[in-house]
């Protein structure tokens, strides 16, 4: 095998994160694709397989389930890198920072006053349909008023180069540490990209997540009790909660460590006693939170925890109740948000969605099935979806029938060309359709992450990203090609 | 450090220092297989009768010969306590205190866990056997050696010593037992030359031989040794040394009375015991190892109080009223 050419790959029909439809590397991704160039069929396998040795190493592993039993999995990872310009990612910030203040203001606005409802912007029949919505909220003051203080929005590119929101996960987004380690094995892998300073770092982010979870401490002070909350280790993210523990210098509890006192305070149980808990980054879902007010059966969560959290004694981070906005059908709604609580234009633009709970989108989207992908409103990782295009005429009609039973459950856009990142498949490079999930902390202020964690879809053609049914990551590059 | 955590690494503790001994265990034995005449009775059978689980080796094996007994208590998922399990609990430990432990030992455990279970699958015969008890002894005290060199001094390591002092003390006691499961003939002037080379394969077991040599200085006799393996202060496998080093990480802690008093009464049977006679007499011995065994669990009892689930069950009545 020969070094890669880039004249012979051809991403047709897709807009190419690196490579521009004349076949030659964008400006940002010039040095990249000449590094790549000058490695032989050899040197290039020495690079996967440093790749694969660190991940090893480093331990970084997700959770799969299969046939009822656990597995950890090494980390899919491909060593080319996704580029994205600064100048375009400021944009994209900006846009990512104005969206996420006006979910805020409209969690807020929902358990309080619902003065969006009232003035015929959203429609009350939605809310008391939403399946997040939790009664027990209302009229809680959370710090900040921020509700949704830690959020993962997916970003995807069409044809034509636009970047769009394709859903903000407001309830426990995860992917975050696999960002942070991707960066670290890249920089093993490749160190001498690094050398000329363009490529933004990406490790601040749990120093700013720590600053954040401090900020929202009930006691003031200056060493707040800071906890991560995890289902435990049959969790498939249990790998982030325990690296997130790990570098922020924070305790990882069980349900099962914590207890609320008659104080209606928050405890942990440690050797020496029992300790006070100021702020919880929660991983366990709303309805595992607290037996007494949710599900009653659970053992993930903590009996008394909503008192708490409604006296005021621990924060809760995201806020329960914060999922009323993560949901794919309020989703078509936001530029509606966005224009009634900030009176802006967003900048960052949604995916057209047609809800199925109004009868023209319906009818539209049932004469549409082959062109349109369906989602249910509220699940995640790629589960229970329909692509249209890709599907058989028999699983069309069973979606058909799907939506006409549950209409407000379904919502559908068109499929979008997403945009292909060149990734190393055997020695060759080739074509693989990407998306982009960047997190955005609000706390006193916003932080966004300086790119985020782009995840690619290793099988030709797939779209499917989601690494628990095969999808890869890759590290993202967010370069200042101008300054040089 | 979180009660959940502490019992986690305590527990990691044991399972590594198990895995260990279990190791040595069979180890003492195929060495004294190899030395004795085929006239005495000595067989795998005493090392299932140990384990304490002979009901259950029946159940799953038609006989207890050699190649039974090492699949059993090397490889048998089965049996909670043989080595493949305890490398197991140990990983599952690991996994959940990863946030506290260098991850080093998490890779050590996890390579000689995959490394045992390859070796199981394809077989331990008697040629592979030492070597592969070598590796699984080698491993455990890299381990060992990482916590002494990259864990700080903190509870974490407190945690770490409990669990390794205590069950190094059990399984050295339980190592002494095989002596006592009915090798010899009742009338020991028969044998004698193969007592003592017994005694000398059980210091040997213990890697004591040379500590041993260096400290009692006598030739070896059943007395000697069993005194230096029950009492000595010094040597770091014998029951003794195992016991102040339990009790001078205890003293660390908070609320330790119960448990330092648990220390000072077991401490106290070893201190009264009539060693000639326990040398001579394997039934009585036997007996002793039981005793002994049952002091080490109430001070187990006592740590669960304390630390584990103390605690808690304070703070459940309290939420109850």
């Amino acid at each position: 095998m020969s070094n890669i050419n880039w004249e012979d790959y051809r991403a047709t029909g897709f807009y190419d994160e690196l490579i521009a439809a004349d076949g030659k590397p964008r400006p940002e991704a010039e040095r990249l694709c000449q590094y790549l160039a000058n490695l032989d069929a050899r040197e290039l396998q020495e690079h996967k397989t440093a790749a694969e040795v660190a991940i090893q190493l480093m331990g970084i592993t997700f959770t799969v389930y299969t046939e009822g039993s656990m597995i950890d999995r090494a980390w899919p990872f491909d060593i080319v890198p996704r580029i994205i310009p600064l100048q375009e990612w400021q944009k994209t910030e900006a846009g990512l920072k104005q969206r996420v203040q006006a979910l805020n203001m409209f969690i807020d606005d929902l358990y309080h006053d619902q003065k969006i409802i009232r003035d015929g912007i959203f429609p009350k029949e939605l809310l008391e349909h939403s399946v997040n919505f939790r009664p027990q909220c209302v009229g809680i003051k959370t710090p900040h008023n921020v509700w949704a203080h830690i959020c993962g929005s997916d970003l995807v590119r069409d044809q034509d180069g636009t970047l769009y929101v394709l859903e903000d996960n407001l309830r426990v987004p995860s992917g975050v540490s696999y960002m942070l380690e991707n960066r670290n094995v890249t920089k093993r892998v490749m160190p001498e990209l690094f050398a000329s300073g363009q490529i933004q770092p990406v490790d601040d982010y749990t120093s700013q997540l720590y600053d954040m979870l401090a900020s929202m401490s009930p006691r003031p002070g200056d060493d707040p009790s800071i906890v991560i909350l995890t289902p435990g280790i049959y969790n498939s993210a249990y790998y982030e909660h325990a690296y997130l523990a790990q570098q922020m210098g924070v305790q990882l509890v069980e349900g099962s460590d914590l207890v609320v006192g008659e104080d209606d305070c928050v405890y942990m149980r440690m050797v020496d006693g029992l300790a006070r808990v100021d702020v919880i980054y929660r991983r366990v879902d709303d309805m595992f939170l607290d037996p007494e007010v949710f599900n009653p059966a659970s053992t993930l969560g903590c009996r008394g925890l909503m008192r708490a959290w409604r006296k005021g004694n621990v924060a809760l981070a995201n806020a329960p109740g914060a999922g009323v906005a993560d949901d794919k059908v309020v989703y078509a709604f936001v530029p509606k948000i966005i224009k009634y609580y900030l009176d802006q234009e967003p900048l960052l633009p949604n995916v057209p969605s047609y809800l199925c709970m109004f009868e023209e989108d319906r009818n539209y989207v049932l004469d549409n099935l082959d062109k349109l992908v369906v989602k249910p409103a509220n699940e995640s990782g790629g589960y229970g979806m329909m692509i249209g295009p890709h599907v058989s005429k028999k699983e069309r009609k069973k979606f058909a029938a799907l939506i006409k039973a549950d209409p407000r459950n379904y919502m559908a856009q068109p499929t979008l060309a997403l945009s292909t990142s060149p990734t190393t498949i055997g020695g060759e490079m080739e074509p693989r359709h990407v998306d982009l999930r960047p997190f955005i902390l609000s706390g006193s202020s916003t932080y966004v992450t300086t790119g985020g964690l782009t995840r690619v879809a290793l099988t030709k053609g797939s779209l499917v990203v989601n690494s628990s049914q095969g999808g890869g990551s890759k590290d993202t590059w967010i370069v200042d090609a101008v300054g040089n | 450090m979180l009660s959940r955590v502490a019992e986690n690494i305590y527990w990691l503790a044991r399972y590594i220092e198990r895995t260990e001994d279990t190791a040595r265990l069979l180890s003492v034995n195929s060495n004294l297989l190899l030395d004795l005449p085929r006239a005495t009775q000595l067989g795998w059978s005493e090392i299932i009768a140990i384990t304490g689980h002979g009901e259950r080796f029946d159940e799953l094996y038609p006989n207890r010969d050699e190649a039974s007994v090492l699949s059993f208590i090397c490889g048998d998922l089965r049996y909670a306590g043989s080595i493949i399990s305890s490398l197991a609990a140990a990983r599952e430990n690991l996994r959940t205190t990863r946030d506290v432990i260098p991850r080093e030992i998490w890779e050590e455990i996890n390579q000689l866990y995959l490394s045992v279970r390859d070796q199981v699958e394809s077989g331990i015969t008697p040629r592979k056997r030492d070597a592969f008890l070598n590796r699984v002894i080698r491993s455990c005290q890299t381990v060992n050696g990482l916590i002494e060199g990259s864990l700080s001094y903190t509870q974490v390591r407190t945690f770490l010593m409990l669990g390794r002092q205590l069950e190094r003390a059990d399984m050295t006691t339980r190592i002494i037992d095989v002596r006592s499961a009915n090798l010899l003939p009742r009338s020991p002037e028969d044998l004698t030359p193969f007592e003592n080379l017994q005694w000398m394969s059980v210091l040997k077991s213990l890697t004591g031989y040379q500590m041993y040599r260096q400290h009692v200085r006598l030739r070896i006799r059943g007395p000697d040794v069993l005194r230096y393996l029950l009492q000595d202060r010094f040597f770091p496998r014998a029951v003794g040394t195992c016991l102040e080093r339990f009790a001078n990480a205890l003293m660390t802690l908070p609320r330790n009375e119960t448990a330092l008093n648990e220390v000072e009464t077991c401490r106290q049977h070893l201190a009264d015991a009539d060693i000639p006679t326990l040398a001579k007499e394997p039934a009585r011995l036997h007996a002793f190892v039981d005793e002994i065994q049952l002091d080490f669990e109430e001070l187990h009892d006592a740590l669960v109080q304390a630390y584990f689930a103390g605690p808690a069950e304070k703070v459940q009545s309290q939420s109850q009223t």
